[in-house]
């Protein structure tokens, strides 16, 4: 039987202390037994450094910031269509992923395909909506509070006590030890993500994170749980292991069941002494790590690939546990004629 | 007492727990009273074994018996501790 190549544009190829999880995508989407494929790599900065990675990516386009708004990133992805005839999209970032959303069935009639959680599911996820989220679903979550200015500030010492965790929109999370502290990460964090800031109750506990893929019927197609081992302070994991926490899995159908999650996403929990579960965020779109998934037996981007396509896709069963993954840096020696084409005319 | 079933003990001494992610490095003394453990040996047998191989007082080995067992048992590793993680 001849296999398919699909073209396929992947976000997400920058790789800094907070990497994307555009590479490990692609790498996962290489491996995919069931098509062979064409990766069209989507930028937003010229130094992102999937751009230049040749033997994984084809050819990269910058697109505009999400901020630009949908219709001038629909301009982009028409021009790009025209020249490279997709047929699946990758979104990877929580911030694009509301335009992708939106633009979802405009793109559908240009022949790209994606498999993205619907709008409600995206706003009903977010650390602003959590503890509603968790109410509904009957889901442990930390008490949150979204916050809009200094002034609610004070009104927190009643309602939580320090330690609290400060957090982003869509990034970053600080700890606060008190008031002042609180005031420097509100300040910090809404210049670089805007408002609302979410303070959330701190849970004294160990990290772990589940990687996963909805059918949007409810149906677990894949579960992967891990457990970080080494974590930057960014908070992010530089290297994690396979484990078999039934307790997670459990919790994890019991979101999909209840959500009908379509898309692949990440749930990162911590657990505490008494082995109570808590689940702190949802992330709408397959994390950094996740060609720890393929390394235990569960190419979950090529699975999404077929859902996206219409196909049948049977629910992985198992998976190796006591695999790790260890991330390491690399430096590419780049000719700078291949800065100067992405960074003046947008391609690659 | 007994190590949790799902445990997993390589020959060089590594111990892992796929629930929690966690790894132990045990030394040699410890591997031995782990294999006696897992043969289901008594703590009688255990500590006349490690005297007959080590140069020690059984009063020594007694302690660091406890303090090992009680390690375990800290660290989630014995069959009381299977609800809980599990």
């Amino acid at each position: 039987m001849k296999i398919r190549t699909l073209n396929i544009g992947v976000t997400g190829l920058n790789a800094i202390d907070s990497p994307g999880p555009g590479v490990s995508v692609i790498r996962a989407l290489r491996e995919a037994e069931s098509f062979k494929v064409r990766i069209i790599g989507f930028s937003y900065e010229s130094l992102e450094p999937g751009i230049y990675m040749h033997d994984l990516v084809d050819r990269t386009y910058q697109i505009p910031y999400p901020s630009g708004g949908t219709d001038i990133l629909l301009k982009r992805l028409k021009y790009i269509q025209e020249k490279e005839q997709l047929d699946i999209i990758i979104p990877n970032f929580d911030a694009e992923l509301y335009s992708f959303i939106k633009l979802e069935e405009k793109l559908k009639e240009m022949g790209i395909h994606m498999f993205l959680p619907t709008l409600t599911q995206y706003e009903e996820r977010t650390k602003v909506n959590l503890n509603t989220f968790g109410k509904k679903y009957g889901i442990d979550v930390p008490k949150s509070k979204a916050i809009h200015d200094l002034n609610s500030i004070h009104s927190l010492e009643s309602e939580f006590s320090f330690p609290m965790i400060i957090k982003g929109k869509f990034y970053d999370a600080s700890i606060a030890y008190n008031v002042e502290q609180i005031k420097s990460h509100f300040n910090k964090i809404s210049a670089k993500w805007g408002l609302p800031i979410i303070v959330q109750e701190f849970i004294h506990g160990t990290e772990f994170n589940v990687t996963g893929l909805g059918d949007g019927k409810g149906k677990t197609i894949a579960a992967v749980p891990m457990r970080k081992q080494y974590i930057t302070d960014k908070g992010k994991a530089w290297g994690g292991i396979s484990i078999a926490d039934e307790k997670m899995l459990e919790m994890t159908r019991k979101f999909l069941k209840s959500t009908k999650w379509r898309g692949g996403f990440e749930l990162e929990l911590m657990k505490d002494k008494e082995g109570k579960l808590y689940l702190l965020e949802i992330n709408p779109r397959l994390p950094a790590w996740i060609y720890l998934a393929v390394g235990v037996g569960q190419n979950i981007p090529e699975a999404l690939v077929n859902l996206a396509l219409g196909l049948k896709v049977k629910p992985f069963s198992a998976y190796t546990v006591g695999k790790m993954f260890i991330r390491y840096s690399w430096d590419m020696i780049v000719d700078r004629e291949e800065f100067e084409q992405i960074s003046i005319y947008g391609e690659l | 007492m007994k190590l949790r079933k799902n445990i997993a003990v390589s020959e060089a001494g590594l111990l892992f727990n796929p629930v929690t992610g966690e790894s132990y490095t045990i030394n040699p003394i410890g591997i031995d009273i782990l294999n006696m453990i897992q043969a289901g040996k008594t703590r009688e047998n255990i500590c006349d074994a490690i005297l007959e191989k080590y140069l020690c007082d059984r009063t020594t080995v007694e302690n660091d018996y406890q303090d090992f067992i009680g390690l375990l048992s800290h660290n989630h590793l014995t069959e009381r501790h299977e609800d809980k993680d599990a």
